[in-house]
């Protein structure tokens, strides 16, 4: 016993892919995760018992802000490029992509390091040190995931795997890739600016 | 009538060997298997946190009783809590809608059939490794074994200082990994129903469980991070020397509270909402009228979802956050009432003027109509402050939370598992079993839980291992402790249920309800893939339009 046979089926019918739904509940999911960190900074500006603030030890990341947002601009690119089978233009965008977001990573880095050795910022230094090392390390955290995705796609790309088809499978790691950026907007705004 | 071709079940096929079997069931990436074992494992450790209440209601029978101590009791409630909430009502809220979605939509499987079975062996393991702290965590000073912080785990006594050892760590890591699961599982239901619906499924359509459980996974994917990302924090503090929740360092205990609310209250009404989806796919099918209200439902629906996220702080009015924000909660908190109450009043009206048949899964359904009542009636009680001040952490809020959970949220499952079974495995649970099932359970629930709703009036708090005469609690806690009895002996006739209608239970036939949502198009159990032909839907009730071709819904809708 089936239901009625295709007598008044609708003529077109067509829903979103799998994989975009997928991924919007990935992002909300995330963004549900990283906000509770934002929200534990905000909660905490200002209330730590000692020292340093972070007016004493942050430093604005002008350049690495530039990478991270000038990589979703050539993520984007590459998209596009992959889209209209030009696949040597993709992989070269996808390598700019991925060479700005390891200059972000390595910037991260380096603070960490001045923070850390230097200026002696741990987690466990005060409230300041214990929500700014959450955040903005579960955010590098997410960038190093996106890198490592980004650095697979690549790897493929090179070895000749990723064709036209795979398009939207890789605008999908780009949405990621946006997500990621939009949530360091967030994070450099409560983190560098408001408690700064 | 359209000739309704019975098909001889499939019998269960268990004449292979055991090893091909388990190897079978194991790397299974089928939404049906991954259904069952989820409704088992949550049937499994429901077994194991019942028996955990019947010895707490053991203990407090009678003043002053040495059955236990209070470690021992601290660790049985914590372990209670965590496992009902966790790991019984969220792998039965995961299984029914693995099972019952894709064939009520239409589809062949959910969205990524692997990721669903990762999450349901997340959910198993996260389960499993809350309960190796009972053998692997030395605990307070090396004398405890399971956490004993509470469900709620509330900083700072949950900070290293008050809680040296590992075992609050067994609670905070099993529930992380069972929530990873949870949460991914979510994600590829709403992937599911949103891009896997059948032609001619639109969302105007769509069953209304498939509707209650779209808005829960979507309270899951926006609440459950909330508390993971808690959760670190408080693994932070435990390992890494942060202060989150370490007031000498300027931390706040409270914000601790509001995350764990923030995440905790949603989960009530993700375990309730997809609840609710049972008894609107029930309580139609046996009063044999369509629901009443179906638009009205679904807004209700998406109402509790809003709502439902702005009430949390109604769990911390005696923490002194002052009149505004108390006077705030106080008012989302009765509003949400509203459309729960249009609800109630719908499930009414689909009852009202129906051939009714009270067939088990009706039966069920039909006291949870009552019981949810009175959980909801108290929870407006309850959110008026100056009331909550007196009976907050009092067994009257023991008691309306097992009015909803129990009264609502288990009743519903008993009700799905009777009303599901045949689908699932070809053959009817037995319904002079089930009888005795419902009976005794619904007698031994409202003894226990009913009578508690006074001791909490008289003050008795809840959380306790012992108490001593002359509080006029003594025979209040015996009627309570004496109910457990029968929905002991309830819930071993249903297990006997179980063990012998799988072998010997009448075959059920495709439609043994009459029912008209898709589950019923197919075979059961349902082949592997579900539909020979992808189905077409033209109305909200297809099987309705396939049986009755001269006057189908579509007409009037």
């Amino acid at each position: 016993m089936t239901p009625e046979p295709a007598r008044g089926a609708p003529a077109e019918w067509r829903l979103p892919s799998r994989g975009r739904a997928g991924m919007v509940g990935l992002i909300v999911m995330e963004s549900a995760f990283l906000g509770t960190f934002v929200v534990a900074y905000l909660f905490y500006i200002g209330k730590s018992v000692s020292g340093p603030t972070p007016r004493q030890v942050l430093d604005f990341p002008l350049f690495n802000t530039i990478c991270l947002l000038a990589s979703s601009v050539t993520i984007a690119l590459a998209v596009k490029a992959l889209r209209g089978g030009r696949r040597m233009l993709f992989g070269s965008w996808l390598l700019i992509t991925i060479l700005l977001g390891a200059e972000f990573i390595t910037g991260t880095a380096v603070e960490w390091y001045g923070l850390i050795v230097r200026k002696g910022l741990t987690i466990g230094t005060n409230l300041f040190g214990t929500t700014f090392y959450s955040l903005v390390g579960f955010h590098a955290g997410h960038v190093t995931l996106g890198l490592l995705l980004l650095i697979l796609v690549w790897i493929f790309t090179v070895l000749g795997a990723v064709r036209v088809e795979h398009a939207e499978r890789v605008e999908l790691l780009s949405w990621y890739w946006h997500f990621v950026d939009a949530v360091w907007i967030v994070v450099l705004t409560a983190v560098y600016i408001v408690s700064r | 009538m359209a000739t309704v071709e019975v098909v001889t079940p499939r019998a269960m096929e268990d004449s292979r060997p055991l090893g091909a079997l388990l190897h079978e069931w194991i790397l299974t990436v089928d939404h049906k298997r991954i259904g069952i074992m989820y409704v088992s494992m949550g049937l499994a450790f429901f077994v194991v946190a019942g028996l955990q209440a019947a010895v707490m209601r053991w203990q407090l029978a009678v003043p002053g009783n040495t059955l236990v101590g209070p470690d021992t009791f601290n660790r049985l409630f914590t372990m209670h809590g965590t496992t009902m909430v966790f790991f019984v009502g969220m792998p039965l809220v995961f299984g029914t809608a693995n099972y019952v979605v894709p064939l009520m939509i239409g589809a062949r499987d959910v969205a990524f059939p692997r990721l669903n079975a990762l999450s349901f062996w997340l959910s198993l393991f996260g389960g499993l490794l809350l309960y190796s702290s009972y053998l692997l965590g030395p605990g307070l000073y090396g004398a405890g074994s399971a956490p004993a912080v509470g469900w709620f785990a509330y900083a700072p006594l949950t900070e290293p200082p008050f809680t040296p050892g590992t075992s609050t760590d067994y609670w905070i890591l099993g529930l992380m990994v069972s929530g990873f699961g949870s949460i991914a599982g979510s994600i590829n239901l709403i992937a599911t129903i949103i891009t896997m619906r059948c032609p001619g499924m639109t969302l105007g359509r769509m069953p209304m469980f498939v509707w209650l459980l779209l808005m829960s996974v979507c309270e899951v994917v926006l609440a459950m991070p909330v508390l993971t990302a808690a959760q670190v924090m408080l693994l932070f503090d435990r390992y890494l020397g942060a202060h989150f929740f370490d007031a000498l360092a300027g931390g706040d205990p409270v914000l601790w509270q509001h995350f764990f609310w923030f995440f905790g209250h949603p989960e009530v009404y993700i375990l309730i909402l997809p609840v609710f989806g049972i008894a609107s796919e029930i309580i139609p099918v046996f009063s044999r009228k369509v629901i009443f209200g179906y638009p009205v439902m679904v807004a209700a629906t998406i109402a509790i979802g809003f709502i439902g996220a702005s009430v949390w702080a109604h769990h911390m009015f005696t923490v002194g956050l002052g009149a505004p924000i108390n006077s705030l909660f106080t008012a989302t908190t009765m509003a949400i009432a509203v459309p729960t109450g249009i609800k109630i009043f719908n499930w009414l009206g689909t009852m009202w003027g129906g051939r009714l048949s009270f067939a088990t899964p009706m039966l069920f359904s039909t006291a949870f109509l009552f019981q949810f009542l009175v959980g909801g009636l108290t929870g407006v009680m309850l959110a008026v402050v100056p009331f909550d001040w007196q009976v907050s952490d009092s067994y009257f809020v023991v008691a309306h939370f097992h009015y909803v959970l129990i009264g609502g949220l288990v009743f519903l499952f008993f009700a799905a598992i009777y009303y599901w079974f045949p689908k699932a495995t070809g053959r009817m649970l037995d319904e002079r079993l089930g009888r005795w099932h419902f009976w005794l359970f619904v007698v031994g629930f409202n003894l226990t839980m009913g009578i508690l709703h006074f001791a909490g009036l008289l003050g008795m708090p809840r959380r306790i291992y012992t108490y001593q005469t002359g509080h006029g609690w003594d025979t209040i806690n015996l009627i309570a402790s004496l109910g457990v009895i029968p929905q002991i002996v309830g819930v071993f006739l249903f297990i006997i249920n179980i063990v012998v209608s799988l072998r010997r239970g009448t075959l059920a036939g495709d439609d043994p309800w009459d029912a008209w949502t898709l589950e019923w198009a197919t075979t059961s159990p349902p082949p592997d893939y579900n539909f020979e032909t992808v189905p077409v839907v033209r109305s909200r009730r297809p099987l309705w339009d396939l049986k009755h071709p001269e006057d189908p819904d579509w007409r009037h809708e």
